[in-house]
C-alpha cells in the first residue's frame, strides 16, 4: 500500500491518490498524527500547504513527528515521493539536498512546462530515456531550487539530477526556467534513488480524461518497480 | 453606526420595551441593506428560480441543483452541485488583498454549509481603468489574495473576468462564485431541525475583528475609507479554512451535523439566529462560552465580530462528544454554545464574577424577516443615441484587440491554482471551464462575467446580453446551461437614477434566463457601491453551470484545417447593427444604440451545443467582448490562421466590432451541418477557411488587415507587459 500523507493544509493528497489508482497502483491517505501505516510500501507526501506555509514552506510539516519515520522508511529502502509542497517538506527534512525557496517572479505561477530527464536509471525515470523532453504542470510559488555550486556539481557528478527545466526542443535555458531554479534543476534524487522529490506534479499529468499528458504517470509508476 | 429612528421605532413596539445595546446592534446588522436586501427584495420576484433540476433554491447558504441523470432523462438523484456567489466590494477597496481573500473564504464556507465539498471557483472582477495606478495597486493584490486563498484551500479557480472601466475608479467590484459537489445522502441545509439539538461554534476563535461588516457593506465607501473602515475588513486564514473544509468532510462521513450554517455577516448572531428563524424555532445562547482569542470580549462583540473561518452545526446532544474530537482532530476550536428551543432567539452573557446577564430576548423571525422593505423612487434610463466618430479600421482593430478589458489574463489566472484537485478539463483563456465530475460521468461548464460597457449603454438590453453571453460561452463546450446565480452590485439606490438602472439589470437578467429556462437558484445583491466619484456601472455578474456528457470540449482556437462560420449574428445576415456598449466606443468615443439581441436564444444556445458536440467541428469561440475583431484574434496560433471576409450591409466597423452577444465563429469540416442546426434558429454566415499560416487575413467591406500571430499576442499580452 501506498501511503500519500495529508498534513493539515495538504491539498494535492486526493490527487496523488486518484492518479496512482488509475495506474493500478493500490493508494490510501493517511492523517499525518496516525502514524505510517505498518502495511506501507511506499510514502507520497503530496502537495499543498501544510501549514498554511507559516514560517517557510514545509519547515513546520519536516519538524512533525511523522518525518521521523519517513526519514526512517526513506533509509531502509522505502520509495519516498514529495511533489511540489512534499518537495518542500522533503528538503526541509533533509531527505534530499538543496531547498526550495521564493519564486524569481515572486509570484505564484501556475502553468505547464517543458522538462528534460537528466537520469533515467532511476525507478521515478526507468519510463523515460534520457534527454526526453516531459510536459508536466507547475502551480507554486516557492520552487525556486538553490543550492552552492560546489553542491551542484556534486548533484550533476552523482548523477541526481531527474528532471531541468527547458524549452519545448530540449534546450536548458533562461527563458525556459520558470521560476529561477539554479541550473533549471526541477527534480532531484535523495542519498539512495528510491527517495525523490520534484516541484512539477506528475499526479496532474496522468489521467487521461483531462486532455493535458500522460507524461507524469512515468514518475508515478516509480512505485510499481 | 446605529439604529436607523423608523427602525427602532418599530423595534420598540415589538418587543414593547427598549432594545438593549447589544438588541439594537443585531437588528443594526441583521436589517442592513446587505443582510436584509431591503431596497432589492422586491425586485427580485422577477427572477424564476424553479426547475426539475432545483432540489434547494434561494435563500439558503448555497442553492444545490441536481446533475443530468446519465442516461440522459431527466435529473440524478444522486449527485448535485451547488452554486454560490458572494461579492466582497467594500473590503477589497480598504484592503484588497484580504478583502479579496475573506470573499473567497466566505463562499467555500457556504459551499460547505449545503454538505458540499468545493470543487471550483471563479472570480469577476472590475477596476477603474488600467492606466491609473491606483486601479493596479487593487487589482494586484486582489489577484493575489484571491490566489493566495484558493490556492491554500485547494480549490482550483477556473474561470471568470476580469473588466476595466471609468466608474469603478473609487468602488471596485470583487465577485466570487463557487461550485461544490455533494451527493443525496450527505445533503444538509441552514434549517434548524429540533428542539434541545446543541449548537456547536466550530472553527476560527473569535476576536474583535470585522466589527460592523453588515453596516459598513451597507453604506458608500467615504473617501477616507482606506484608514476609517479599515477595523470593518477581516483577515482570513486559509489554513484554518482548510482544516475546516476536512472536518467537515469528516461530520457529513460520520452523519453528524442536522443543520449547518456559515458565519459572514453579523457573525455569530446572523448565522445562529437565521439557522433557527428558518426551522421556526428558537435558541438559547451562552456567549460566555464561545472560544475567544482576545481577552475581555464584551457580549456585543462575540455576538457581532465577523472573525473567519468558522461554521455553526446543530448536533443531536449524543453526537457533542464526537464533533468535538473530530474539531480537536483538525486542530479546531469548538465549543458548545447552547442549543435550540422552541422559544425566543436569546443570548446570555455571564460575567466572571458569575452575574448572568441577558443581552438578546427577541424572536428570531421577527430579527430575521422583520425589517421593512424600501419603496424607492426611481428613474428608467434612457437608451443611448447614435452618435459615432470616424474610425480608421487598422488603428480600431489594434486599439480594441490591444485593450486591457478585452486582452488576454493570463497574468491573472496564472497566479491561482487553476488545476489542483485534477478535474479541470478545460481551464481559464477560453469561454467556459469544464469541469469532469466522474462520480456522474458530467462535464460540467462553468462560465462568470458581465460587461459594465454593456450595461452602461443599455442596463436592460446589456443584462440580458450579459445573460446570453454566459449561456453562449457554456454552449461553446457542448454544455446545456442548467442553473446560474446572480450577484447584482448597483450603487446607492437612494439616487433614483441608480436605482433606475438597477432595476433595468435585474429585469434584463430576469428576463433573458427566463427565455433561456435557465433558473436562477440564488444570489446576492451589493448596493451602495458608491463613492465620492460616483456609482458603479449597474454590474449583473452571472454565473452559469452546464452539463454534458464526458468532458471533451472543441478547442477555441484555429486548427487550420476547416471553414469558417459565424453564427448567430445578425449584422452579417443584412439586419441593423449597433455599436452601443462596445469595447471600439469605449476606445474612441461615441455612443450608439445596443445591438439588438436574437429572437429565438434559447433555440439558439441548444443548437451551438449540438454543434460543440459534432465530431465535425474543430474549433468554437464565443463572440462577444471586442467583437469579431476580438475572436478571430484570439483563435490565431503560431501554427493555425485565417482569410476572413465580412461582407453585409453595415459598415466596416459595426461588422468587425459590434458586440452583439449570442454569437460564436465554428470552425468545422461539415458547414452544412452547421447551417442545418441553425435552420430557423439563427443566420449562419460562412467567412473564410482556416489555414496553417499563422496569420489572420481580414478583409471587411472591401479593407484587408493583416497579423501575424507574433503581433497579435503581443497586443493582447499589455495587462502581463505592463504589471511585470
Amino acid at each position: 500500500m501506498i501511503t500519500v500523507l495529508q498534513f493539515g493544509g495538504s491539498n494535492c493528497d486526493r490527487d496523488a491518490v486518484r492518479a496512482l489508482d488509475h495506474l493500478g497502483i493500490d493508494a490510501e491517505r493517511v492523517w499525518f498524527e496516525d502514524g505510517l501505516p505498518a502495511d506501507t510500501d511506499g510514502i507520497v507526501l503530496p502537495g499543498g500547504f501544510s501549514y498554511g506555509d507559516y514560517l517557510r514552506a514545509g519547515a513546520m510539516a519536516a519538524r512533525a513527528p511523522v518525518m521521523a519515520e519517513v526519514r526512517e522508511r526513506a533509509a531502509a529502502g522505502t520509495p519516498v515521493l514529495g511533489i511540489c509542497n512534499g518537495a518542500q517538506i522533503g528538503s526541509e527534512s533533509g531527505l534530499t539536498p538543496g531547498a526550495f525557496t521564493t519564486n524569481a517572479s515572486a509570484r505564484f505561477q501556475c502553468e505547464h512546462v517543458h522538462l528534460r530527464v537528466e537520469n533515467a536509471d532511476t525507478p521515478w525515470t526507468a519510463a523515460y530515456e534520457e534527454g526526453d523532453v516531459v510536459e508536466f504542470p507547475i502551480a507554486h510559488g516557492e520552487g525556486r531550487f538553490e543550492a552552492t555550486d560546489e553542491e551542484l556539481a556534486r548533484l550533476d557528478e552523482e548523477e541526481r539530477v531527474l528532471f531541468r527545466y527547458c524549452d519545448a526542443e530540449g534546450d536548458v535555458t533562461d527563458m525556459a526556467n520558470p521560476n529561477g531554479s539554479a541550473g533549471n534543476v526541477a527534480g532531484v534524487l535523495g542519498e539512495r534513488d528510491t527517495v525523490a522529490v520534484l516541484m512539477p506534479h506528475p499526479e496532474r499529468a496522468t489521467l487521461p480524461d483531462l486532455h493535458a499528458g500522460t507524461d507524469g504517470q512515468g514518475v508515478l509508476r516509480g512505485f510499481s518497480h | 453606526m446605529s439604529l436607523a429612528e423608523a427602525d427602532r421605532e418599530l423595534v420598540v413596539a415589538e418587543l414593547g420595551r427598549d432594545p438593549t445595546p447589544t438588541e439594537e446592534a443585531l437588528f443594526e446588522n441583521l436589517w442592513s441593506e446587505h443582510c436584509a436586501y431591503r431596497s432589492s427584495r422586491p425586485l427580485l420576484s422577477a427572477f424564476d428560480s424553479a426547475g426539475d433540476q432545483v432540489v434547494v433554491g434561494p435563500g439558503d447558504d448555497a442553492a444545490v441543483v441536481a446533475l443530468p441523470d446519465a442516461a440522459g432523462e431527466g435529473y440524478s438523484e444522486e449527485w448535485y452541485v451547488t452554486l454560490g456567489i458572494e461579492s466582497h466590494n467594500h473590503p477589497s477597496y480598504v484592503d484588497p488583498f484580504d478583502g479579496a481573500a475573506t470573499g473567497v473564504g466566505g463562499i467555500v464556507r457556504d459551499t460547505l454549509s449545503m454538505g458540499a465539498y468545493p470543487i471550483a471557483l471563479a472570480d469577476s472582477l472590475y477596476f477603474g481603468p488600467f492606466e491609473r495606478e491606483h486601479s493596479r495597486y487593487l487589482m494586484d493584490g486582489v489577484v493575489e489574495g484571491i490566489g493566495h486563498y484558493g490556492n491554500c484551500i485547494g480549490v482550483p479557480t477556473v474561470t471568470g473576468s476580469v473588466a476595466f472601466h471609468e466608474d469603478y475608479v473609487g468602488n471596485p467590484l470583487v465577485n466570487v462564485a463557487c461550485v461544490g459537489l455533494l451527493n443525496d445522502d450527505r445533503l444538509v441545509t441552514a434549517v434548524a431541525q429540533e428542539p434541545g439539538n446543541a449548537l456547536v461554534l466550530l472553527g476560527n476563535g473569535t476576536g474583535r475583528d470585522g466589527l460592523g461588516g453588515a453596516s459598513f457593506a451597507s453604506e458608500d465607501l467615504a473617501e477616507d475609507a482606506e484608514t476609517e473602515d479599515r477595523p470593518a475588513v477581516q483577515v482570513g486564514d486559509p489554513y484554518a479554512e482548510k482544516r475546516l473544509v476536512e472536518c467537515n468532510e469528516a461530520l457529513l462521513d460520520e452523519d453528524l451535523v442536522r443543520s449547518a450554517r456559515d458565519l459572514g455577516a453579523a457573525g455569530l448572531g446572523g448565522a445562529s439566529s437565521e439557522l433557527v428563524a428558518k426551522g421556526g424555532l428558537g435558541a438559547a445562547i451562552e456567549l460566555e462560552r464561545v472560544h475567544q482569542r482576545e481577552p475581555d470580549m464584551h457580549p456585543l462583540e462575540i455576538l457581532l465580530a465577523e472573525s473567519q473561518e468558522r461554521m455553526v452545526y446543530e448536533v443531536r446532544p449524543e453526537d457533542v462528544d464526537r464533533v468535538a474530537e473530530l474539531a480537536d482532530r483538525f486542530h479546531l476550536g469548538c465549543s458548545v454554545i447552547g442549543e435550540v428551543t422552541d422559544g425566543n432567539y436569546t443570548c446570555t452573557f455571564t460575567d466572571e464574577a458569575g452575574e448572568t446577564e441577558t443581552v438578546v430576548d427577541v424572536s428570531a423571525e421577527y430579527l430575521a424577516d422583520g425589517a421593512p422593505m424600501n419603496d424607492l423612487d426611481h428613474v428608467d434610463p434612457e437608451p443611448q443615441e447614435r452618435d459615432l466618430p470616424d474610425v480608421d479600421l487598422a488603428a480600431a482593430f489594434e486599439a480594441v484587440v490591444g485593450a486591457p478589458s478585452t486582452a488576454s489574463k493570463a497574468w491573472v489566472y496564472r497566479q491561482y491554482d487553476h488545476e489542483v484537485g485534477t478535474r479541470t478539463a478545460v481551464g481559464p483563456g477560453g469561454d467556459a471551464a469544464l469541469v469532469a465530475i466522474r462520480e456522474a460521468d458530467t462535464g460540467l461548464a462553468f462560465s462568470s462575467g458581465a460587461e459594465p460597457n454593456w450595461t452602461t449603454a443599455n442596463p436592460y438590453e446589456g443584462a440580458r446580453a450579459v445573460a446570453l453571453e454566459n449561456a453562449t460561452n457554456v454552449a461553446a463546450t457542448g454544455a446545456r446551461p442548467l442553473a446560474a446565480v446572480d450577484c447584482l452590485n448597483g450603487g446607492n439606490p437612494e439616487k433614483p437614477d441608480v436605482y433606475g438602472g438597477f432595476r433595468a439589470i435585474v429585469d434584463g437578467l430576469a428576463d433573458m434566463c427566463g427565455d433561456l429556462s435557465v433558473p436562477v437558484v440564488g444570489g446576492n445583491v451589493s448596493l451602495y457601491n458608491d463613492s465620492a466619484s460616483g456609482p458603479i456601472p449597474p454590474t449583473p455578474t452571472l454565473a452559469m453551470v452546464g452539463a454534458k456528457a464526458g468532458y471533451e470540449a472543441p478547442s477555441s482556437a484555429f486548427t487550420g484545417e476547416g471553414t469558417l462560420l459565424v453564427v448567430g449574428d445578425g449584422a452579417l445576415a443584412g439586419e441593423d447593427a449597433g455599436l452601443g456598449g462596445s469595447e471600439l466606443l469605449a476606445q474612441v468615443g461615441g455612443t450608439d444604440r445596443f445591438p439588438t439581441l436574437p429572437e429565438a436564444p434559447a433555440e439558439l444556445v441548444d443548437a451551438l451545443a449540438d454543434v460543440a458536440a459534432d465530431g465535425a467541428t474543430l474549433a468554437v469561440h464565443d463572440a462577444s467582448h471586442g467583437g469579431l475583431a476580438v475572436t478571430l484574434a484570439e483563435m490565431v496560433t503560431d501554427d493555425a490562421g485565417a482569410t476572413v471576409t465580412l461582407d453585409a450591409d453595415a459598415s466596416a466597423a459595426e461588422l468587425l466590432f459590434h458586440e452583439q452577444a449570442g454569437r460564436a465563429v465554428v470552425e468545422t469540416s461539415d458547414p452544412d451541418a452547421v447551417r442545418e442546426a441553425f435552420d430557423d434558429v439563427a443566420p449562419v454566415a460562412e467567412v473564410g477557411e482556416t489555414d496553417g499560416s499563422g496569420a489572420l487575413s481580414l478583409t471587411v467591406a472591401g479593407e484587408t488587415l493583416d497579423y501575424d500571430a507574433a503581433t497579435i499576442r503581443d497586443l493582447r499580452s499589455v495587462v502581463e507587459r505592463e504589471l511585470e
